[in-house]
């Protein structure tokens, strides 16, 4: 059997943390793409589009993120249609993303004072031209801190997509537990590595939380 | 290839998902009681108790809120028994979601135990109460009331959460749900119905929490 030292195992995570470093980037942008678009359904005022987007969102936040990578990964093959995990984790996370991004968008953008709708409306201005003028640049600054602050649950969710067989440093660990016995030691990394990539971000979001605070 | 869905496959196996269901229930019951005892206790102590142990919470805290549940609960059943401390799949996951809840619930309750006026507890104690007192009745009634919504959502979240505590065998309902593709191949069927009732469970516990948040605070 080889020998596993600590550089060995250390360095066999580092290089699989960069694919939960791309999986979360990755999910984060189209999640928030996606979430920008159905933020506009969320809030047009169109009854229906409004009630769509409701069910969407209660779907995929009340639903764990574990069976919404099953039904992709698993479900979606029965069809014929041939789903790798890099691709079940990456829509999934969309997904689910996008559902959390979108409902913690809407109450951004209903801080923005009344006033602001009205106005703009007096102006004849178009509903998008509304959200892309007036409203948005208004919400986008309080929606930095709780977006920066839900990046780390981007980025512990993909920890998930190991379950599906997608390789990143929660499934390196795992393979190499198997390989070298050593259980504490291993996950102990895994989690220092997860640390060291979500502490920054939710210090972050808390020193943005408590700027936003003091100017307010 | 046409796949055609069969969701009457599913029903020999009903007791298999309700047992299941019922296992997520009382995981999340009983994580639910002893993890916000828990954060209840680490928050108090964080606030009023000596440094040290202050730190030590926040450190507790940071940990738990800044790591996958995942990788938790493969350190507690994985990791635990090489130091000594042996635990079956389902000690192990209520183990795991009590420290995972009651790293999030510390939090919580901190912030609430924060927004409580000085003048307040000033009040209670020049009114002759003891510590004990002015932090059951004065400080944390108070911050309770102020959390309790922040309270309620954060235990749904680890409801759902809870799905992960399946793949060290925990028979849990998507341990459950798993367990049925095996055997009828019906993979997607099962998990969309092991979704929705998951679904269910959160719109119910939602409603359930929302009640009881009536009774215990009448004014809020």
């Amino acid at each position: 059997m080889a020998d596993f030292s600590l550089w060995v195992i250390l360095s066999n995570l580092l290089l699989a943390a960069r694919w939960t470093v791309v999986l979360s980037l990755v999910a984060f942008v189209s999640g928030g793409l996606v979430g920008l678009a159905l933020l506009f359904l969320r809030v047009s005022q169109v009854p229906w589009l409004e009630f769509v987007t409701k069910c969407y969102i209660e779907f995929f936040q009340g639903t764990p993120l574990l069976m919404q990578l099953f039904l992709f990964f698993f479900g979606i093959a029965l069809f014929g249609i041939e789903v790798s995990p890099w691709m079940a984790a990456w829509l999934a996370l969309t997904f689910w993303t996008s559902a959390f991004l979108t409902e913690i968008w809407r109450g951004c953008v209903e801080a923005v004072p009344r006033g602001q709708w009205e106005a703009s409306t007096s102006l004849a201005l178009s509903f998008i031209e509304q959200m892309r003028y007036v409203i948005l640049p208004q919400a986008f600054r309080i929606a930095i801190p709780p977006t920066v602050g839900f990046s780390v649950q981007v980025v512990k969710g993909t920890a998930l997509t190991s379950i599906i067989g997608f390789i990143e440093v929660t499934k390196a660990g795992t393979m190499l537990n198997n390989a070298t016995f050593r259980p504490f030691l291993v996950y102990s990394l895994v989690a220092l590595i997860y640390f060291a990539l979500c502490f920054p971000l939710s210090w972050y979001a808390k020193i943005l939380e408590g700027r936003f605070h003091v100017a307010r | 290839m046409t796949y055609k869905l069969e969701f009457g496959e599913l029903l020999p196996y009903w007791d298999v998902l309700a047992q299941g269901l019922l296992f997520t229930i009382v995981l999340t019951l009983v994580s639910t009681v002893v993890g916000v005892a828990l954060g209840t206790a680490a928050a108090s102590a964080r606030t009023f108790g000596p440094k040290w142990l202050g730190r030590l919470v926040d450190v507790y805290v940071e940990l738990i809120r800044n790591t996958p549940f995942l990788v938790q609960l493969f350190f507690i059943f994985f990791g635990l028994p090489s130091i000594g401390l042996k635990l079956t799949e389902t000690q192990a996951a209520f183990l795991a979601m009590v420290v995972n809840l009651g790293a999030y619930s510390t939090e919580i309750i901190r912030a609430g135990i924060e927004a409580v006026p000085k003048g307040h507890v000033e009040a209670g104690v020049s009114l002759a109460m003891t510590k004990w007192q002015v932090l059951r009745h004065v400080v944390l009634k108070q911050a309770f009331q102020k959390v309790y919504p922040a309270l309620s959502s954060q235990i749904v979240i680890v409801m759902l959460g809870s799905s992960v505590v399946s793949q060290i065998s925990a028979e849990d309902l998507t341990y459950a749900a798993n367990f049925i593709q095996s055997r009828n191949f019906r993979a997607f069927e099962v998990y969309l119905v092991a979704a929705l009732l998951y679904l269910l469970l959160a719109i119910a516990m939602r409603a359930i929490l929302r009640g009881l948040g009536r009774v215990i605070f009448p004014k809020a």
